[in-house]
């Protein structure tokens, strides 16, 4: 039990991290307060190692936590939607079995941007945002492989390893 | 990679490509208006085909020229609709979300047939 709390301290740890690295990276995508979710890194490492209720976890706790320390209320709604979005997928494509870790992550990184283009939308109160959803979507493709590379890299290496 | 991770990656790109294509087909509009709207409500219209300048509640001015439509100056924290591109296309919007605004392109009826034949 000790051992589990340890370990989603660390996690958080790493995911407050890569928030704020994604804070520094200036792209842009049109639509304010949307981010690239570099963060998922984290969650996929927890989706494979422990499971789907502890990743939403570490989400909200990622999210909440990076929100009130980075930015703002605004930014905290774009994640959520898309932090929560995202986790439904992935962990339903990881059920079914015929996809990889890489899979996983591109659906992962799609539909966080879905999710938040879905608030954008809903926020500003128009549908005229189609001019930005294939920007978004095959910027989800590319994190979202990047995300799998890593991910892939860290869960080999952590083969083996119990957490908690 | 498995060869499921290899189709979810080609329809995604796809369907990213049909979106973007649709965007390209679409007709620069000979006498379209650019549409602002603040919080979802509609504050005005103006013809593309007019230059002129349109301040927004004093917190953001947009310019009209040569067809296309551009914030030229935002007093919101982030700058992201100065420093987006002109629009110009159905379809294509400036959103400052702080001020919560959007300019989005409408063509009215004139954009298919007119539009070709002009
Ligand atoms: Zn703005």
């Amino acid at each position: 039990m000790k051992n589990k709390v340890a370990y989603f301290g660390v996690f958080t740890a790493f995911a407050l991290i890569l928030s704020y690295v994604e804070m520094l990276i200036p792209i842009q995508f049109g639509i304010p307060g949307i981010k690239l979710g570099l963060a998922n890194l984290m969650i996929v490492i927890m989706l494979y190692k422990r499971n789907a209720k502890e990743a939403m976890m570490l989400s909200v706790v990622r999210i909440v936590l990076a929100g009130f320390m980075f930015s703002n209320l605004f930014s905290i709604i774009y994640s959520l939607a898309g932090g929560t979005l995202s986790l439904i997928v992935m962990a339903l494509l990881k059920k079914r079995e015929s996809f990889s870790v890489m899979g996983v992550s591109i659906a992962g990184g799609v539909s966080h941007n879905i999710g938040q283009l879905l608030v954008a939308m809903a926020v500003v109160e128009t549908y005229r945002v189609g001019y930005y959803f294939p920007v978004l979507l095959i910027a989800g493709v590319l994190t979202g492989a990047l995300i799998g590379v890593v991910s892939n890299e860290v869960l080999k290496r952590l083969r083996g390893v119990d957490l908690g | 990679m498995k060869k499921n991770d290899w189709i979810l990656i080609a329809a995604v790109l796809v369907v990213a490509g049909i979106f973007f294509g649709m965007h390209l087909l679409t007709p620069g509009v000979k006498g379209g208006v650019a549409e602002v709207t603040i919080d979802g409500v509609l504050y005005g219209t103006y013809a593309l085909d007019e230059n002129q300048t349109v301040t927004i509640r004093d917190t953001n001015r947009l310019e009209i020229g040569e067809g296309k439509a551009k914030m030229v100056w935002a007093d919101c924290p982030d700058q992201i609709c100065v420093n987006q591109k002109a629009i110009s296309k159905e379809g294509e919007s400036i959103i400052c979300l702080p001020n919560k605004i959007v300019v989005s392109i409408v063509g009215g009826d004139k954009k298919t047939m007119d539009a070709v034949t002009y």
